[in-house]
């Protein structure tokens, strides 16, 4: 643990009754960076965000974020640190409009007076128009949500998730059913969002992965395997033997 | 489900409240006063309705224990009207202590001699207790089914309580209002009805615009976000409690207000109000008017009300089949409600379907999309 490091996971268990979602898991995260994480089903990709973001409380270990330790805070504390997280199939508001949406993720103070007294403010309204544009919805500015398709649902939420200006992005799946040319595009934008944000992403697809062109950490049984450049998991025996090699990978 | 925000011509709206405004105005000359005074009581009504549309409509909160609130605003009326009332009564109390021997007047009643106090507890008390009900629900993150079942007990235990306090509130009699002074004449005189008629009214859209007020704008947008998916708001660094705490206290002091406007205007306020059915039958009036919607919840209250009450009046005892059938008909044919259905695209496509007007064209991948978002 250094100074320059944004996160640290140290020693993280989480026990579901009696199964080791995740078994002692340490991983460090630096501003800044670009972090892929990948591993088969059932790994602990889900539960190792879970973590972080507060929704499952770790058995054993603390969880260290900007120097404050995030284990007992709730999820919206935690996300008011400074954490973001994007969620596995998009999760958006499928009632309200595209803005209402972005509205919702940019608005701070996030308290119940600030919203129901005072009308948004201009530098969050560009926000948003900037936002949109980068996700290409700003021709459905009033479109319900819900309407949208599912890259755009995926994009909008990566929106979302930028709107809260959180300094770790945590990206579950951002390219599940996605065409083609939409993963490039959504891997160009987090390529872009690292640097000023740092940003983890998990995914199965090794495409995309390769194209992040990033730290790749390995989770396989809750902890992690291996952790390097595309090019050195790859060539990591163990790895092959619980990942790579298997035929439908 | 959607939701849509339907906006109707301005003209539309204009006539709309040209035409509302006349009939407030013309009722009482028009309608005699037994009739008059149904209408009132109804409208009173729809103040609560409007309520459980913020909570259960827009919020996602379905609550069967508004009774409790629409009590305690019924409660505090009607102690003031009887307090302020007691003069010729022995030892200067209402009549009713004498009955069980009580000669001293209990303290909780004292503070209900002062108009201004009783005009802000109407509201402020069962706010009050909403909130607290409502914080200690939320903070434990009870929801769904689990949530009903604890207001409905929560409903269940007022009413016991209520029921049992003959030397404190006159117990399971209540408390009548209608042979009570105020302002020096009897509250249940055809004066006093007419005036609690217009009062009603003024409340009712006063009501419907402070309701329209909370859901506009980014709080009404977060409590759909809470509804459609608590945990996602949550992750996005708003807390639900604090949201769901405030809109489930001003649903208890809508309810409140709409308690005390009734009781004045049926004549007596008893536990009768906290029974099971009846706060069941409010989430009803806003099912059928369409949740989500705030005027779909007025217009279920009054016409669901008035229906019963002519129904009732033709074929006694046929009203709980018809209540039953319409909710079931409006779950199965019209979940979004009468008003959600003509909001939505109810009426171009029955027309459709009896080829009356032409079928627009659709991306069938709109529908498509609209389910795979949300699988897991």
């Amino acid at each position: 643990m250094n100074n320059k490091d944004l996160l640290n996971l140290i020693d993280i268990t989480v026990s579901f009754e009696g199964f080791l979602a995740l078994n002692k898991l340490n991983l460090n995260l630096k501003k800044g960076e670009l972090r892929a994480v990948i591993g088969p089903n059932g790994a602990g990709k889900t539960t190792f965000l879970d973590v972080i973001t507060g929704k499952v409380k770790p058995t054993k270990g603390e969880v260290i974020f900007k120097g404050k330790s995030l284990v007992g805070r709730k999820e919206h504390k935690i996300a008011r640190l400074g954490v973001g997280r994007k969620f596995q199939s998009p999760r958006i508001f499928e009632n309200l409009t595209v803005k209402e949406n972005l509205e919702i993720s940019v608005s701070t103070p996030k308290s119940p007076l600030n919203l129901i007294n005072k009308s948004i403010k201009d530098e969050q309204l560009s926000e948003i128009d900037r936002l949109m544009k980068i996700v290409n919805l700003a021709q459905k500015v009033n479109s319900k949500a819900g309407s949208l398709s599912h890259g755009q649902k995926q994009w909008l939420e990566i929106a979302m998730l930028v709107g809260q200006k959180p300094d770790l992005m945590l990206v579950d799946e951002p390219v599940a059913g996605l065409t083609d040319e939409e993963t490039d595009l959504t891997a160009d934008l987090l390529k872009s969002l690292s640097g000023e944000n740092t940003v983890v992403v998990i995914d199965h697809d090794m495409e995309f992965i390769r194209r992040l062109d990033s730290n790749v950490s390995v989770l396989n049984q809750g902890t992690v395997l291996c952790e390097g450049t595309m090019e050195t998991i790859q060539k990591d025996q163990k790895v092959i033997e619980v990942y790579l090699g298997r035929p439908e990978d | 489900m959607s939701f849509s925000k339907f906006k109707f011509d301005k003209k539309i709206v204009l006539s709309f409240w040209i035409i509302l405004i006349a009939l407030i105005i013309a009722a009482p000359t028009l309608l005699p006063v037994f009739r008059l005074n149904l209408l009132g009581r109804y409208l009173s009504l729809s103040i609560v309705a409007l309520g459980v549309d913020l909570i259960w409509g827009y919020t996602g909160l379905l609550s069967l224990g508004q009774g409790i609130f629409f009590a305690l605003g019924g409660y505090c009326a009607a102690m003031y009207l009887q307090i302020t009332s007691s003069s010729e009564f022995p030892n200067n109390i209402p009549e009713f202590f004498a009955l069980y021997g009580v000669e001293k007047l209990p303290f909780f009643w004292e503070p209900f001699r002062s108009s201004v106090f009783t005009f802000f507890a109407i509201w402020i008390i069962p706010a009050l207790v909403a909130g607290l009900i409502g914080f200690l629900v939320f903070r434990n993150r009870i929801k769904g089914v689990y949530f009903s079942i604890l207001t409905q007990a929560s409903l269940l235990v007022f009413f016991n309580f209520f029921n049992g306090q003959q030397k404190l509130i006159n117990g399971t009699n209540g408390l009548k209002t209608d042979v009570t002074q105020l302002f020096g004449q009897m509250v249940g005189s055809e004066s006093m009805q007419r005036l609690f008629f217009w009062v009603t009214a003024i409340i009712v859209i006063a009501s419907w615009f402070f309701a329209k007020w909370v859901v506009k704008g980014r709080f009404g947008n977060i409590l759909i976000g809470i509804r459609d998916d608590e945990p996602r708001v949550r992750f996005t660094g708003y807390n639900p409690v604090i949201f769901k705490t405030i809109i489930f206290s001003i649903a208890g002091g809508l309810a409140g207000i709409s308690g005390a406007l009734y009781t004045v205007q049926s004549g007596i306020v008893s536990p009768q109000f906290m029974t099971v059915p009846f706060s069941i039958e409010m989430v009803i009036w806003v099912a059928v008017g369409g949740r989500g919607t705030l005027l779909g919840a007025i217009l279920g209250a009054v016409f669901i009300n008035y229906a019963k009450s002519l129904v009732s009046e033709a074929l006694p005892a046929s009203w709980m089949f018809i209540q039953g059938g319409l909710f079931i008909l409006v779950v199965t044919a019209l979940p979004e409600g009468v008003l959600g259905w003509i909001q939505g695209d109810g009426p171009r496509n029955l027309l459709q379907r009896f080829g009356l007007k032409r079928k627009i064209e659709t991306y069938p991948s709109l529908e498509i999309n609209n389910k795979a978002g949300n699988n897991e």
